[in-house]
């Protein structure tokens, strides 16, 4: 098992024409990934590597059984596109698009939460692998294998740090999720924590988070009540200076929120031990999975 | 993005916001001509992006053109709690009978707007919260929907307003709420919003911040960006496309990602060093783009030592190599470097650095091993 992506994984890119989305779409084929059909509008009928293109996400869904989509259009057109895809029955979303409006990213979200059984991931992030099954986005899967460790993340290379050391132990994952940096990302630790709870390979959870927003203080209230197997946490963002946005557009201490020591203090207080380095991370997994 | 008060005002005026009239003045005679077209009294404003401007003296009163000289040259260039006065902003005094509290939040957690009203204004809105959190009406509004009249209501007879007020008031909320979307803000907050003895609302004050992702459709409220203000570090790695955060260590510090640059500079605290930068070189990093970050960093003059922590997925290790032997052909420096390439091509970028024998480059096998050895140089190069 796995989550989010795997092997019944039917994959339409959004973006497939540019060439950012041509290059990951194909190293996303490459890996194995059923890439069904690209959708870039004006383009309809032409096709990449043997990918048909269509002008709209309802004719590739109608016409090629699209059930997940990759949005790979710059920002100004990528809140558009989403809410394309879900209306055409697209019921996986991974937005990998960097920069797009708060303001856009909130009507989107509050529409696909109303509009129930349309699960976004990202924006802004490097996607979903479940190793040896299906790669959809950036994560350069040639580092992960198969295995019983699933990791979410709000950090795309923190996270392949993280993953390698992992993997130079032995470990493998189920999955790799990247929720992404941004403000309002479509999915939470609490949405995909739940689905690692529920998936039978998975065996530990590790998430990663940073500093701004609450998103690591409520995974923290959630992990006490419903999860059974063990966590182990890191938080990126100690040493990060108030008011300032480091990198990705989430991660900023507001006055006295969102620090990384409080998010990490949630997280103890629950009984999730917290990896002061990336190292200590994988150390802290390998003594709790026994190797 | 932050605004000053008096283009956060600007804002406000646009959407039908009252604001008191005023003019922005860069010099002490600009500064009496503007106090002179508003007339007596007037109040001299410090326009800077920090709070407590009243306590350290950055807001007076002119009742004439002689004071109004006085103030606005005790005023410009002075230091307030870091930030130096380049602006002020002359408006005439108004008349105040009540000040009240007004803000529209983008509400992270709750993934909705946030509004908030309160009666208890002109103070810290924090400490309000802190000792009487009742005194606060608040409200999520609906993204989709938008605020409803009613909702303007609600927050005015929650926050306790006189009758005849519930109406301006609720309008007042409705026009902050719509400049908040218009304008696509993450915050807009008035404090204090002002009832005059005629019984009308004013906006005495303004904070805005605006979302820098949503600043290519506003093009007005991008050329709002001030250079002169910002640090000339942040504004050079800025003009070159590089996210940059200048901090105030001695550790130059570049990586790829945000999530691995802020752990960088965490595990290098924990060795006990301390970084004089967040540089994040961006997924897919080329050459050039190395180049040109070493030159951002080394700019900073209190640089000792520099560490590269890359792990690439998109980013190739060779091509930061190669960033890096350019650099040092174009810029050599002469501090340390220790540099840790993981990830994609991390072989044949190891074997470049290797070969080209840089004077002073460290190549480590690990983030910790990297950290520890770059707070030992810049140590060994305090000393």
């Amino acid at each position: 098992m796995s989550i989010i992506v795997g092997s019944d994984t039917r994959l339409c890119v959004s973006g497939i024409t540019g060439s950012e989305g041509t290059f990951h779409t194909l190293n996303n084929r490459r890996y194995g990934t059923n890439v069904v059909s690209g959708v870039t509008p004006g383009k309809g009928g032409q096709d990449v590597e043997g990918i048909p293109v269509f002008n709209t996400f309802h004719s590739a869904v109608g016409e090629t059984g699209a059930n997940t989509a990759m949005i790979f259009v710059p920002p100004p057109f990528a809140a558009d596109s989403i809410l394309e895809a879900a209306d055409a029955g697209i019921t996986t979303i991974i937005a990998i698009t960097e920069g797009i409006p708060a303001h856009d990213e909130l009507r989107v979200y509050t529409q696909l939460k109303r509009d129930s059984g349309v699960r976004l991931i990202g924006p802004n992030c490097p996607g979903v692998l479940s190793p040896g099954k299906a790669n959809v986005g950036i994560i350069p899967a040639s580092f992960f294998k198969e295995g019983n460790v699933g990791v979410v993340s709000r950090s795309g290379t923190l996270t392949y740090q993280i993953g390698n050391e992992l993997a130079q132990s032995g470990f493998g994952n189920s999955s790799i999720v990247g929720i992404g940096g941004d403000p309002v990302p479509g999915s939470s630790f609490i949405d995909v924590i739940a689905e690692f709870e529920a998936d039978p390979e998975t065996e530990l959870i590790v998430m990663s988070g940073e500093i701004g927003g609450d998103a690591e203080e409520a995974a923290a209230a959630y992990i006490g009540e419903h999860v059974t197997k063990p966590v182990v946490g890191y938080i990126a963002g100690f040493t990060a200076p108030p008011g300032k946005t480091m990198g990705h557009a989430g991660a900023i201490v507001s006055g006295s929120k969102g620090t990384a020591a409080a998010k990490a203090e949630a997280l103890e207080a629950v009984g999730v031990r917290v990896g002061r380095t990336p190292t200590q991370v994988a150390e802290i997994a390998i003594e709790i999975l026994g190797r | 993005m932050d605004l000053l008060e008096y283009q956060g005002k600007q804002l406000f005026a646009r959407h039908g916001i009252p604001v008191p009239t005023g003019v922005p003045a860069r010099t002490v005679d600009e500064a009496v001509a503007a106090a002179q077209e508003i007339g007596y009294p007037c109040v001299v404003k410090a326009q800077v992006k920090i709070g407590g401007r009243g306590k350290a003296g950055g807001i007076k009163v002119a009742a004439d053109a002689a004071e109004a000289r006085t103030h606005a040259e005790a005023i410009l260039g002075m230091d307030i709690k870091g930030f130096t006065v380049h602006e002020v902003w002359i408006e005439g005094a108004s008349q105040i009978e009540a000040e009240f509290y007004a803000s529209v939040i983008f509400d992270r957690g709750a993934k909705k707007p946030l509004v908030m009203f309160s009666t208890k204004g002109g103070m810290d809105i924090e400490a309000v919260a802190d000792e009487s959190p009742e005194a606060i009406a608040t409200l999520h509004v609906d993204p989709l929907l938008g605020f409803q009249a009613y909702e303007g209501r609600r927050l005015a007879f929650e926050g306790g307003v006189d009758a005849d007020l519930v109406r301006p008031i609720g309008a007042f909320l409705a026009k902050l709420y719509d400049t908040f979307v218009a304008e696509e803000a993450m915050l807009v907050e008035v404090n204090p919003l002002i009832v005059t003895p005629e019984r009308t609302v004013a906006a005495l004050d303004a904070k805005v911040t605006l979302d820098d992702n949503a600043l290519f459709r506003h093009k007005d409220n991008a050329a709002l960006r001030d250079p002169s203000a910002e640090d000339a570090q942040e504004q050079m790695a800025h003009d070159r496309g590089l996210i940059y955060v200048k901090l105030d260590g001695d550790i130059g510090i570049l990586g790829n990602g945000a999530g691995l640059v802020m752990s960088t500079l965490d595990v290098v605290a924990q060795y006990g060093g301390e970084p004089a930068n967040f540089l994040d070189a961006g997924g897919g990093s080329k050459a050039e783009a190395i180049t040109s970050a070493v030159e951002v960093i080394l700019s900073n003059e209190k640089v000792k030592a520099v560490l590269f922590n890359i792990f690439g997925g998109i980013t190739r290790c060779d091509e930061v190599a190669n960033g890096l032997i350019e650099a040092f052909r174009q810029i050599k420096p002469t501090v340390p470097f220790v540099v840790r390439l993981d990830g994609t091509n991390d072989v044949e970028g190891r074997r470049i650095l290797a070969e080209a024998d840089l004077p002073g480059v460290h190549a480590v096998a690990t983030m910790n091993e990297a950290a520890e050895t770059v707070v030992k140089l810049a140590k060994e190069a305090s000393a």
